[in-house]
């Protein structure tokens, strides 16, 4: 991909540009595509961890709700002092939120950090049980504490998040790892995920890639955690159980594991099955989960990936 | 000490019900080394199967009780057979991670199914055994509690004979053990991982009834938290080991229970995972397991 810094600013100009039109779009049409792009960051990121770098990691909704708690005390706690009894100005929200969304990051991605470094030493269905562990534990503490609501949530949030910030985010997840993994430096987590012995052989650190890939992975399931927030309004501990981790780990099979682009589409289709699938309300998820099953009985390697099949786990 | 007895007899027959679920973890992954995630779900079939059963039996009879018992395990053992037979044997030798996402799809379709067919609002288990209240010494036994020990009790001596002394359960540790030398011996690897899914399921839904009996609301995803808790007292064990599994269970029924009857109550679903944590860090073959060096 040549030049992708101009992709970069395009993708946030596109962002502002469509935003100014927002008022214009069918407010449905706008709260399924927030949805959509809240899930392709998550999905985009755990890719790198799952598909790239071929760590099996079931904890990514604890990393969302890492940041989504940590962005939400942000605005709601900090917020009134800083922007002043009036809710100032619309420029001071947007720092504000920015703020809060680079908090929220940071707090998973230190979040991160501590479940990687124990866990990453372990491989395949043990790795997957222990994030599934540590994301479990952290809704548990969240549940017990009572400044942020404890078990019933933590109401009240502002709505801030716009079509401008969603797209802004995904496009800069999507910028932060295709960059990445096509860097030199990003080609280690590609041999790690290739063959783990090999890559030790040649002198690559592969704990530390495996660390790195986690620390941003829930440095942006973070910043979507804290757009959600901003978006819904409301957060629950229950709403990241590891329910959410698996759907999410779904769009990034489905898309193919280590395929940015159908990784993004999938996110896409399966934000977008539910929605379709309305009019049978009571059987859409029967029929989600029976097509789960039928797509791994007859496309293993995923719905959008038509490259060469890397099936070695 | 009276309260610690009574914890702890709360304790062991949370534990026994966990041990029956951890089994079949255990041995599935045993011959096949997966973990499925669908066996959390069975254990929610066999308690329907024993809520619509017990509506057939008169109640509170010992020999109604046991048949209702018999007739969930038969059912969930078909349907352990037809989940193998259907989706898991056309993966066989695929990546394990196919495998495993196929195993939370057969669990996301049993949980939703279980919602459109049993309906999502919780019901009330009716009492199958004889219930009555006994005081020794300080301590309430319910007679559930001794349902409940009594019936894992005998569910593993059974299972242990199976495994040890009869001829599938000698096929059942060959394949464990090295499944292509099992087939050049001559036995048929998709009978055994089929027996086995059987024999898992049954005591899943043997462990669904006795759980139904203490906790008697049943639900579509009431099989999700003891599942998981029973997953970690397999890997606890050391997974792939059945006595390890049995202990295990005890041992987690035992330190939720107290967790539970302490201060920090609120905790008591975290306890399992930092478990499952320190034993997958500390000692990744389990208690009972044994450490084999990865060869490279």
């Amino acid at each position: 991909m040549p030049r992708p810094h101009l992709y970069l600013v395009a993708a946030l100009l596109v962002a502002f540009g469509l935003s100014r039109f927002s008022d214009q779009i069918d407010p449905y049409f706008l709260d399924v595509g927030m949805g959509i792009g809240i899930n392709i960051i998550l999905a985009v990121s755990l890719n790198l961890v799952n598909g790239y770098t071929g760590q099996f990691s079931l904890g990514h909704a604890g990393f969302m709700a890492v940041g989504a708690y940590l962005s939400a005390a942000v605005t709601v706690f900090l917020g009134p002092k800083i922007l002043g009894a009036d809710g100032g100005t619309a420029l001071q929200q947007g720092a504000l939120f920015f703020g809060a969304l680079v908090a929220g990051g940071l707090s998973a991605a230190f979040a991160g950090l501590l479940v990687g470094v124990p866990s990453l030493r372990l491989k395949g269905d043990y790795l997957a049980l222990v994030t599934l562990g540590f994301g479990e534990i952290i809704r548990v503490i969240f549940q017990n504490v009572e400044v942020l609501g404890g078990a019933l949530g933590l109401n009240g949030i502002p709505a801030y998040t716009s079509i401008f910030w969603v797209l802004a985010v995904v496009s800069l997840s999507v910028f932060v790892v295709l960059c990445l993994v096509h860097s030199t430096y990003g080609r280690g987590f590609l041999a790690t995920h290739d063959d783990e012995i090999a890559s030790e052989a040649v002198g690559l650190n592969t704990t530390r890639y495996k660390i790195v890939a986690f620390v941003i992975g829930a440095f942006f399931a973070g910043t979507a955690g804290g757009l959600y927030g901003h978006f819904k309004m409301t957060i629950t501990p229950t709403g990241f159980d590891f329910t959410k981790s698996i759907e999410i780990v779904v769009m990034v099979i489905l898309g193919g594991m280590g395929n940015t682009i159908g990784v993004i589409l999938a996110a896409i289709l399966l934000t977008l099955l539910p929605e379709l699938l309305r009019p049978i309300a009571e059987y859409r998820m029967v029929l989600y989960s029976f097509l789960l099953i039928v797509l791994m009985l007859v496309r293993p390697q995923g719905l959008f990936n038509f490259k060469f099949v890397r099936t070695k786990t | 000490m009276a309260e610690f007895l009574q914890q702890l007899l709360n304790g062991l027959s949370l534990g026994a019900i966990y041990a029956l679920i951890a089994l079949g973890y255990t041995m599935v992954y045993g011959v096949l080394r997966f973990i499925n995630f669908a066996h959390s779900d069975v254990f929610m079939v066999g308690a329907f199967i024993g809520y619509y059963a017990g509506k057939l039996v008169p109640e509170g009879t010992i020999w109604g009780g046991l048949l209702v018992l018999a007739i969930a395990m038969a059912g969930c053992a078909i349907l352990g057979m037809t989940i193998e037979r259907l989706a898991y044997r056309p993966l066989r030798g695929a990546a394990t991670l196919n495998v495993l996402i196929t195993a939370i799809g057969v669990s996301l379709l049993l949980e939703y199914s279980g919602q459109v067919f049993f309906g999502a609002a919780p019901r009330t288990f009716p009492a199958v055994f004889p219930s009555a209240n006994f005081s020794v010494g300080g301590l309430v036994i319910s007679s559930n509690q001794i349902v409940v020990i009594v019936v894992a009790t005998l569910l593993m001596i059974a299972l242990e004979f199976i495994v040890h002394r009869t001829k599938i359960g000698t096929a059942m540790r060959a394949v464990s053990l090295n499944p292509k030398a099992a087939q050049l011996v001559g036995i048929n690897n998709d009978v055994v991982i089929s027996f086995t899914f059987g024999l898992g399921s049954a005591l899943a839904a043997a462990g669904g009834i006795l759980y139904a009996l203490n906790y008697p609301s049943i639900e579509p995803l009431m099989g999700v938290m003891p599942g998981l808790k029973a997953f970690v007292a397999a890997v606890l064990g050391g997974i792939g080991n059945i006595p390890g599994a049995a202990l295990g269970g005890l041992i987690l029924g035992v330190v939720e229970t107290f967790v539970n009857g302490s201060q920090w109550s609120t905790y008591k679903d975290a306890i399992a995972f930092a478990i499952l944590i320190a034993i997958l860090l500390f000692r990744p073959a389990g208690l009972l397991g044994k450490f084999t060096v990865e060869k490279v």
